[in-house]
């Protein structure tokens, strides 16, 4: 947990940092709301092994049933976050069993088609969705209260969110679903023949994971104060894939550290205009042939290689 | 409605045999490096637009065809070269992005090269619409049909007959096990990349008069090529052509009789329901693992 606690830190320090606030209010937002889903993503991938293509879909789920039931229904805003979570939960628990049958490049396929049909249901019903043109006029979050109408406190909700999804996502890895899960990655059949059932684990984490999407996907309606399909498409999902594996997969603070990381390269990127998408994918494919462990954990082996080769040096 | 379910069809196999095309490129580079290539839509639209392109310059259209597939194949060969030789043997999912990086790195290119205009190549032998039964045909979807048909059976000629082919067969079975008998691995995985980029473009080049092209229009064709090649039962030459057709015609059918806007989801969907009863697909087989 010393990684955590030296986050919370790093989190409660940065405004006072004298950063150019937009950093911080913007691009630190949207990063906490990255971690929040990189998080979620790596404990399917990273942790059961488990591809997923399509992960955006469940980040719309969320973010679709705060903005219909806010605007159109005058639903409370928590009240409208815990249905996303319901039925974000409840469509991973249907989907997770005949999906998670499927191995390798087969699933990457079920995820994909999964992630493809519900962006086409978002543009299509546009009586619900408000169709390619979107949904706006969602009002700001009202926590007990207390109104998030401002950057300044949507840093500190999104802080709290992200570092609560972090808190999770470790002590989800720290217990006995956790272990399971790891020895699914490592071999479905032996974990079965241990006695695990890993149809139930496999089932549990997509669900979890599914959640952590959809209450993202709450937030960002909120924070926006407008949805539409564009961002929920496929190259999202491709892009939360990249985060966590960019970073290092089977490492909560490897999927923070990949989220971060894209969203400030995408931050980064934008004065490069039309060349972006070239450099972007250059960069992954590079990244990817050099660290295929991930920067994170790739740097930090490194790291320890250094140390390691200076420490024996020493007489 | 007879005419319109034939009019349906007669579009949905021409669509389904450019699916069937890029199909068969995924399952070539499947077999050759258990590599699922994302960039393969990517030589579909290379090859489009290059041609238009080099037609542009003044060059016949088949002289202008041929050059855009060479340069394709050379585009697909540093593909191999660059990115998938260095990263053989890494986990799957790394694989995928490298190769969705590559699929980006074509896109942003061909962005700088050509803008986001669309563009579009002549008919191969002319507009003017063939009555077939009631439906039309349009000369083009003669061309898609007959190329594809005769392609589809030279790949087929080249796994069954040829030494190389083979050979090439082998490195899918068992990577370690062809290069003890002597097989180059790495010549065959050159040739797997040339091939399937030298197919994509085939198959860009053929479609280039019935749609537009642009710079991103080999992101849903690749998708759909993977469908083809999954439905198939992914490493399945023949699996992914009769999947791309079957695809084809199921988005035709759900285009003409439900929505045109949802015909992605059909398409999805149907892959879905393939996926849930066949695991590995229509003629994949079932594989034993390894603890």
């Amino acid at each position: 947990m010393a990684g955590f606690y030296l986050f919370a830190a790093a989190v409660l320090l940065l405004p006072w940092l004298g950063i150019d606030p937009y950093f911080i209010t913007v691009v630190g937002v949207a990063a906490g709301l990255h971690i929040i889903l990189a998080v979620g993503l790596n404990l399917l991938m990273g942790y059961a092994g488990q591809i997923s293509l399509g992960h955006a879909a469940f980040f719309a789920i969320g973010a679709y049933a705060s903005a219909i039931l806010t605007t159109r229904y005058a639903w409370p805003g928590l009240l409208a976050l815990a249905a996303g979570l319901v039925l974000a939960g409840s469509i991973a628990w249907l989907l997770a069993r005949p999906i998670l049958r499927l191995h390798g490049h087969y699933l990457a396929m079920a995820t994909l088609g999964f992630g493809v049909i519900a962006h086409v249901i978002m543009v299509q019903a546009s009586g619900w969705t408000g169709g390619p043109d979107g949904l706006g006029g969602i009002p700001p979050l009202n926590l007990f209260g207390w109104v998030v109408d401002s950057d300044t406190r949507w840093y500190a909700v999104m802080a709290a969110a992200t570092l609560l999804a972090l808190w999770l996502s470790l002590n989800i890895i720290d217990s006995r679903i956790g272990r399971a899960l790891r020895a699914v990655r490592g071999s479905e059949f032996a974990a079965q023949i241990m006695g695990i059932d890993t149809a139930r684990a496999k089932t549990q984490v997509f669900v979890v994971s599914a959640l952590f999407a959809a209450f993202a996907g709450s937030l960002f309606a909120h924070q926006q104060s407008f949805v539409s399909p564009d961002s929920f498409n496929l190259a999202i999902s491709v892009e939360l894939v990249t985060m966590v594996v960019i970073g290092g997969m089977a490492s909560t603070f490897g999927a923070a550290f990949g989220a971060i990381a894209l969203t400030l390269l995408r931050e980064g990127l934008v004065v490069f205009e039309d060349y972006e998408m070239l450099i972007h994918g250059a960069l992954l494919m590079v990244v990817m042939i050099i660290l295929p462990q991930g920067l994170f954990v790739g740097i930090g082996q490194g790291l320890r290689r250094v140390l390691a080769l200076v420490l024996s040096r020493q007489p | 409605m007879p005419e319109q379910l034939l009019q349906f069809l007669v579009t949905g196999v021409t669509v389904g045999a450019v699916y069937a095309l890029v199909g068969l490129g995924f399952a070539l580079i499947y077999n050759a490096s258990d590599v699922v290539n994302f960039a393969q839509g990517e030589f579909v639209m290379l090859g489009a637009l290059l041609a238009i392109a080099l037609l542009g310059t003044g060059l016949s259209l088949p002289l202008a065809a041929l050059a855009a597939i060479l340069i394709t194949v050379l585009v697909g060969l540093l593909l191999e070269r660059v990115a998938i030789e260095p990263a053989l043997g890494a986990p799957v999912v790394s694989t995928i992005i490298i190769t969705i990086g590559a699929a980006m790195v074509l896109r942003g290119a061909a962005l700088l090269l050509w803008g986001k205009d669309f563009h579009t190549l002549p008919s191969f032998s002319g507009d003017a619409p063939l009555n077939l039964g009631g439906a039309t045909l349009l000369p083009q979807s003669l061309w898609v049909l007959g190329v594809t048909a005769l392609l589809v059976l030279l790949v087929r000629a080249f796994f069954n007959r040829t030494l190389l082919g083979k050979a090439l067969l082998a490195c899918s079975c068992n990577r370690a096990a062809a290069q003890l008998v002597g097989i180059n691995v790495r010549v065959m995985l050159r040739l797997a990349y040339g091939l399937s980029a030298g197919l994509g473009a085939v198959a860009g080049i053929l479609i280039a008069p019935i749609t537009f092209s642009s710079y991103d229009a080999g992101v849903m064709l690749g998708l759909k090529g993977f469908s083809a090649a999954i439905v198939g039962g992914i490493g399945h030459p023949l699996g992914a052509v009769v999947g791309g057709l079957l695809l084809g015609v199921l988005e035709a059918l759900g285009a003409g009789l439900i929505s045109s806007g949802y015909k992605d989801a059909i398409a999805f969907l149907f892959v879905l329901m393939v996926l849930f009863f066949e695991p590995t697909g229509l003629f994949g087989a079932a594989s034993a693992e390894r603890v």
